[in-house]
């Protein structure tokens, strides 16, 4: 019901067809990418650009209402070519999906839907494509002129990842995910983010390959973010898997098992880290999905190195996990 | 955590009889915490005088006690119970505020009883407006500009600082009741004087006004680990200027950003954290909507009407829940019950739009105020839930039952400028008149402008206003008609709502639809948009969609029953009552689905789970047959869901639905007037004489052949009353030419007023051969009074065997030869020695779980065996030692401007009822129950008495003199004073109001100089046009504000004067008691 501009916008959402359950979408339109704040980031988006391929809504609103809006959200796929589909029974939908585990879908007019099924036989799969290539950076970018420099490594981050750092007082370098770990640390580090991002992370083994020379090599913190979280399990010697059905929304239960509090926030995930295959490493289980167990979070025995599968930094969704910030800075600063 | 160990034993306070502002919902969360408890099998004690509940049942209780919800009773059935816990956040403000007077004065600290839940402190942060303030600006949180002052001289001095606009509000209060906004020093003299009367600590808050803000709720739960979650959020369309009660709430919000919502959100929980409260809380935010400036404006920390709404907006069982928090559990250990696999730790995803619509009745009470503010003045509502905002207002627009078939209204003949200042200050029609103005070519911008509505909102009705330009033109219905009808299905329209503007039958639309498949689907509120399998049956239809969430067996017995819908005035708690304990004794009697349609948010009855299946729907026509069609039941009961359900049943049984119940035909003998009355005649049983009359020549000839008064029914009424006794002609001309037609298609009725005649009526079932006679109930008041204003008694006190005989023998006839099936009310007058028949009901009545709770039957069971054809037994009414007395709750103080004289129309929002060893115990516990303090003998006190005529005096004379001798101070205005003094009475002298001279009888009431008021008026003045500047109307109306209990009724008046003599003690038993029930399951304290 909010936050369709953030969704929309997030890298994870590479290669998929966005469908939201709520099924009035477009209510307070669509800002516009202009309305920065004072780190010259859109206040809301999360990048640049639509990044999922289709969107499919019960109903759009046509006349959205918001001080801030300067189109509806009509005119936004339009105006960026994404393809929308609206007067679906999305509730008959998501029933379907929840049987049968997410697929593949296309969006087809004026066609019949023998035509889906060709362009669908035809296409690659989505394990099959690199999405990250499409929506990381291409070279380094700064943002912030002061504090202690955080290298951030871009497999498609959320705007809001680099404004929870930069509001925290650091100095944002984001680099392209292909950067070496010799790349990364020619920049003295005092912090390393791992972002989120699309994709099968099996698919990224040469970037977990990096992140296991990094961890090797430097002891300084470092922080990751759903794909991050995934490239830290991998790059410590645990596996992950897809999820049948992946978790998506704002409204996911997750326990520290640690002090047993429990926090409500924004997950999109449809891979999760295996948590039999941590066994004999040095990655425990930190934070668990309440409903089903999924690996939520996990932390290093003897390292500054921690992570999250769902997304601290929200937007959308609740700020409960914010302090995952706190906690990052807390060690980059002692 | 789990639970505490030590809970063994926990009492519930309730919150007695219905008011504007606290209504049925607490008996939803109160029979939720009983069945909470229960599931621990923990030992329940409730408290609560409101016995059309459905708490108050036998069942759900271990003990109840059917006592006034006050502190001293309350502490009496402490000492008596020694209970372990309290949970004080389950009976309103009455049960908070009860509670903290018992922890104040150490009750709960002196008998070993644990505060259960959120605790008093925390209540005390929430309600003390400066430590509110303190505790939110402590965690950063911003809230408004504003000082809490104990005197008007202070309030004036701080509005001056702030700037007017001011709001003023009342601190421990509920339902706005005396705040009000201030554009001058006048107005803020006038609310500040009544707020400081009406808070219970003496204590109004004066605020800076943001009336343009948006009001924005959150439903926060939080447990005693400090795990916190909002349960949803809601949207108030009228923004802050006008009270949550008066506005129309959608959930979720539509107009909030994401950022907007998880700020807010944020905020909620914070405040929660920082008032430190365990269970649930209601928080309310304004929002700026021009900017992302906002404020916390309030903290609820108990169970609301807006909870109420969010448990069945979102199916997240909120009071349910709180009850296991209060108890020890945290929210992570509770199950989610939709899904029984995920954690109650989470926040509900909803796949649908959800509107509350409140339901006024202004125009019962004289000289109303319509507008809209910050003081609620409904007296029930609807929630409507559908795929898009236009079906789910236009749902809620038929489900108010006024005659609505959606959101469209016909202009009539207003100007540009009168549509245009109906939009600039709110009232009840705010939405036909945006209606108007669009039709009226007035654009969305100026709508927005005029109403301070966001502009999403007005766009939507647009889009209502529109589709009704394109149905008209459809002149007959072909396949291309297809499109248009589907997408108007789709946006709300019903059918009959099509058939007006395309002047196409109804049926006709029906059939066409059915044809070309554009049929509603059943859809499932999960609490999680269909992410996990849902196991619940709370159900919704829409035409948002292609299928069905659920399939239909057909090898299960199934009926459907239809329920009370919106409670208005005449029409409350009993009827869900009666709803669900049908639904119960049906199982019992072996049905295997039983499918209850409601739309009301504040009942037990709309509760997934005490159904089989629940629809959340209209009860109207169209919907009703939809769920007909899919489910394809035994039968549909329309006769325990009152007047909305009972009025459906001639048209479905037209099309040939299965009515379970008496014959269409014999439905129409009773309440067409003509066929009764041959009907009466055959049988020989006396009525008043009557006659229909098409002019009002003819019905004043006939009225001064019977003589006067008579009573007057219009079959069309303009607004205002549905019927008035007149007592000359003048009056009735009067009443016919200005509040009614009489022409030949709408007739009036006149029959002959039988003035100081009892009133008697009889509750019973009858399965069309054997009748089952629950109670013979006697009014206190005489006859004049409606039977849902007046106070009643079981057993009858002063009807002689031969007329209890008499009444039986008419009953037992008139029931025969309906052949009724089912529950029913006949009234009968009794004067002297004739016993007559005034009317004959063929439904469950108000009164019903007052006989059933009084006699220990379930006439509901009875109802149930006559229904499913399984008979019953004749038998008479069963003889117990007991007495009980049902009183009348009164909410004028709601209503500015309301005149608390009783007449032939019903005024009262809710009862209470008592039981006791006698008549005058019961009628003194049932009296302070509905708030009216009862003085004690030779203790003081100040009563002011005014009667108006002479012979009026004469009769009120012996009770005076009785007062004196009881050692109370008698004040009179002069005329009465010195009729009295002539008499020998000591009576002081006070001037009239508008003598305007000291010592005035107003600046008394206003300084609470006065404990009771006498009124006895004129009995020819009971039922006319009062003059706004009466002297009378202006004593009852400040005392009203002034919470002063005022006697209208001499009777009344004897009665409360015998009971203060004769009464010493109070006897405290519970209704389990009474009946010498076994406590099977009751744990022995340790």
């Amino acid at each position: 019901m909010v936050g369709y501009t953030k969704s929309l916008t997030d890298p994870s959402y590479r290669g998929q067809i966005l469908m939201f359950t709520y099924p009035l979408i477009g209510n307070y339109g669509v800002a516009s990418y202009r309305n920065i704040d004072k780190f010259g980031i859109p206040r809301y988006f999360e990048s640049d650009s639509i990044k999922a391929q289709g969107v499919i809504v019960h109903e759009y609103c046509q006349t959205p209402s918001h001080w801030a809006s300067v189109q509806s959200i009509h005119e936004w796929l339009y105006q960026e070519q994404v393809p929308g589909v609206y007067d679906v029974d999305t509730r008959g939908l998501t029933q379907k999906i929840r049987v049968k585990g997410v697929m593949m879908g296309a969006i087809v007019v004026g066609e019949k839907p023998d035509k889906g099924f060709e362009l669908l036989s035809k296409s690659k799969k989505y394990g099959e494509i690199n999405f990250v290539e499409e929506v990381s950076i291409k070279a380094p970018k700064v943002y912030g002129v002061n504090g202690k420099t955080i290298v951030l490594v871009d497999y498609g981050v959320k705007n809001n990842i680099i404004r929870s750092l930069l509001v925290r007082g650091f100095k944002v370098i984001r680099v392209p995910y292909s950067y070496t770990t010799d790349e990364i640390l020619s920049f003295k580090p005092d912090g390393v983010v791992l972002s989120n991002g699309p994709g099968d992370p099996k698919q990224m083994s040469d970037s977990v390959k990096e992140i296991k020379r990094l961890i090797e090599s430097y002891e300084r913190p470092i922080l990751g973010v759903c794909l991050g979280n995934q490239i830290l399990g991998l790059a410590l010697g645990g596996n992950t898997y897809k999820l049948k059905f992946g978790h998506r929304g704002q409204n996911k239960p997750v326990r520290d098992l640690e002090n047993n509090k429990c926090y409500i926030v924004s997950e999109n995930h449809g891979y999760a880290v295996d948590g039999a295959s941590l066994e004999n490493t040095d990655y425990k289980v930190w934070l668990k999905n309440i409903d089903d167990g999924t690996i939520e979070g996990l932390k290093h025995k003897n390292l500054p190195i921690f992570s999250t599968q769902f997304h601290p930094e929200a937007s959308p969704g609740p700020y409960d996990t914010t302090f995952v910030f706190d906690m990052f800075a807390k060690m980059v600063n002692c | 955590m789990p639970k505490f160990e030590s809970v063994k034993k926990v009492l519930v306070i309730g919150s007695g009889p219905i008011q504007i502002s606290m209504a049925g919902e607490f008996d939803y969360s109160g029979t939720q915490a009983l069945k909470a408890l229960k599931e621990e099998r923990i030992g329940t004690i409730l408290i609560n005088s409101n016995i059309a509940t459905i708490q108050t049942d036998e069942k759900l209780a271990d003990r109840v006690y059917l006592l006034p919800t006050t502190p001293e009773y309350v502490e009496k059935v402490i000492e008596k119970e020694r209970p372990d816990g309290v949970l004080l956040g389950f009976g309103g403000q009455t049960a908070l505020n009860c509670g903290f007077e018992l922890y104040r004065k150490g009750v709960f600290q002196k008998h070993g009883v644990r505060v259960l839940g959120t605790s008093v402190e925390s209540i005390n942060i929430t309600s003390d407006r400066q430590l509110f303030r303190k505790t939110m600006e402590e965690v950063s949180l911003p809230v408004l500009a504003s000082e809490a002052v104990t005197n008007v001289k202070d309030a004036l001095r701080i509005a001056e600082r702030i700037g007017y606009p001011v709001i003023v509000r009342v601190a421990y209060n509920l339902g706005g009741r005396g705040g009000g906004v201030a554009y001058n020093q006048l107005e803020l003299d006038e609310i500040v004087s009544k707020g400081l009367a009406n808070s219970y600590i003496g204590q109004v808050l004066i605020e800076e006004y943001i009336g343009k803000y948006k009001q924005i709720e959150y439903e926060v739960v939080r447990d005693y680990d400090d795990n916190a979650i909002t349960v949803c959020n809601m949207e108030n369309v009228l923004g802050m200027r006008v009270h949550t009660g008066d506005n129309f709430v959608v959930s979720p919000s539509q107009t909030l950003t994401n950022d907007e919502y998880h700020m807010l959100r944020d905020a909620s929980i914070k405040a929660t954290r920082a008032s430190k409260i365990v269970g649930e809380c209601n928080v309310q935010l304004a929002l700026d909507p021009k900017s992302n400036n906002y404020f916390v404006i309030e903290i609820n920390p108990r169970l609301s009407r807006s909870s109420a709404l969010a448990s069945k907006a979102t199916g997240y069982p909120l009071a349910y829940i709180a009850a296991k928090l209060a108890i020890g559990y945290t929210l992570p250990e509770i199950m989610n019950k939709v899904t029984n696999v995920t954690s109650s730790f989470f926040e509900p995803a909803l796949d649908y739009v959800v509107i509350k619509v409140p339901r006024w009745d202004l125009s019962k009470f004289g000289f109303v105020d319509r507008r809209l503010r910050t003081q609620m003045k409904s007296v029930g509502e609807v929630m409507a839930i559908g795929r898009t905002f236009e079906e789910a207002i236009q749902k809620a627009m038929r489900m108010l039952d006024v005659g609505f078939d959606g959101l469209t209204t016909e202009l009539e003949g207003e100007s540009l400028d009168e549509v245009e200042n109906a939009l600039v200050m709110p009232t009840d029609s705010i939405l036909l008149n945006i209606v108007k103005a669009l039709k009226l070519g007035i654009s969305v911008e100026r709508i927005c402008k005029l109403t301070w509505i966001d502009r999403w909102f007005v766009e939507k009705i647009k889009n209502i206003v529109d589709m009704e330009k394109e149905l008209s033109k459809v002149k007959e219905l072909r396949e291309e008609c297809c499109e248009v009808i589907r997408r108007a299905k789709k946006i709300g329209f019903s059918d009959s709502q099509i058939s007006k503007v395309t002047n196409i039958k109804e049926e006709e639309i029906r059939a066409f639809r059915k044809r070309f498949g554009i049929i509603p689907v059943v859809k499932q509120v999960d609490t999680l948009a269909a992410e996990w399998p849902a196991k619940t049956n709370y159900l919704y239809l829409t035409y948002g969609g292609d299928k069905d969430d659920v399939s239909f067996a057909n090898d299960k017995k199934k009926v459907v029953v239809l329920g009370a819908g919106t409670y208005r005035i005449g029409s409350s708690v009993e009827f869900d009552w009666s709803t669900m304990n049908l639904v119960w004794a049906l199982k019992r009697h072996n049905i295997n689905e039983t499918i209850v349609v409601n739309c009301n948010p504040e009942t037990v009855s709309t509760d997934y789970d005490m159904s089989d299946k629940l629809y959340f729907e209209e009860i109207t026509f169209e919907r009703v047959l939809d769920i007909y069609d899919k489910e394809k039941p035994l039968g549909v009961v329309t006769c325990v869901g009152g007047q909305t359900a009972n009025n459906l049943a001639p048209k479905l049984a037209k099309v040939n639905v299965r009515i379970l119940g008496t014959k269409g035909e014999d439905v129409d003998r009773a309440e067409d007037r003509v066929k009764f009355s041959s009907l009466l005649d055959k049988l020989d049983i006396p009525q008043p004489p009557w006659a229909k009359f098409t002019s009002i020549e003819e019905a004043k000839r006939f009225a001064e052949s019977l003589g006067y008064p008579v009573m007057v029914r219009p079959s069309y009424v303009l607004g205002g009353s549905v019927m008035k006794v007149a007592w000359n002609h003048w009056q009735l001309e009067d009443f016919l030419k200005r509040a009614a037609k009489v022409t030949k298609d709408y007739p009036v009725t006149v029959s002959k007023f039988i003035s100081g005649a009892m009133e008697v009526e009889v509750d019973g079932v009858c399965d069309g051969e054997h009748t089952f006679i629950g109670a013979i109930i006697e009014h206190l008041e005489p006859a004049g009074i409606h039977s849902g204003d007046a106070t009643m008694t079981i057993p009858t006190q002063r009807l002689s065997k031969k007329h209890v005989e008499e009444i039986k023998d008419y009953t037992r006839r008139i029931a025969r030869e309906l052949k009724i099936v089912g529950p029913f009310n006949i009234q009968y007058l009794v004067k002297g020695l004739e016993v007559s028949v005034i009317e004959c009901n063929l439904r469950a009545s108000r009164s019903m779980p007052f006989v059933s709770k009084v006699k220990g039957v379930n006439l509901m069971d009875e109802a149930a065996k006559a229904l499913l054809g399984i008979g019953i037994e004749d038998t008479d009414e069963k003889d117990v030692p007991h007495v009980g007395v049902k009183t009348p709750q009164f909410s004028f103080m709601q209503v500015d401007g309301a005149d608390p004289i009783l007449g032939v129309e019903m005024k009262s929002t809710g009862e209470a009822a008592c039981i006791g060893e006698s008549f005058y115990e019961a009628l003194l516990l049932a009296y302070s129950a509905v708030g009216l303090k009862i003085l004690k003998p030779n203790h003081g006190g100040n009563i002011f008495v005014s009667v108006s005529t002479d012979s009026r005096r004469d009769e009120v004379e012996p009770l005076i003199r009785q007062l004196l001798w009881l050692g109370f101070n008698i004040y009179c205005t002069p005329g009465t004073a010195t009729y009295f003094k002539n008499k020998g009475l000591n009576v002081k002298v006070l001037h009239k109001v508008s003598e305007k001279k000291e010592p005035n009888v107003l600046s008394y009431i206003l300084n609470r100089k006065i404990d009771m008021i006498i009124n006895i008026p004129e009995t020819e003045r009971l039922d006319t046009f009062q003059s706004v500047l009466d002297d009378e109307y202006a004593i009852r109306r400040k005392a009203v504000e002034m919470g002063i209990p005022v006697v209208t009724v001499p009777r009344v008046l004897e009665e409360v004067i015998q009971g203060i003599r004769r009464v010493k003690s109070f006897n405290i038993k519970s209704l389990q008691e009474y009946h010498q029930v076994g406590f099977n399951i009751f744990l022995k304290k340790s």
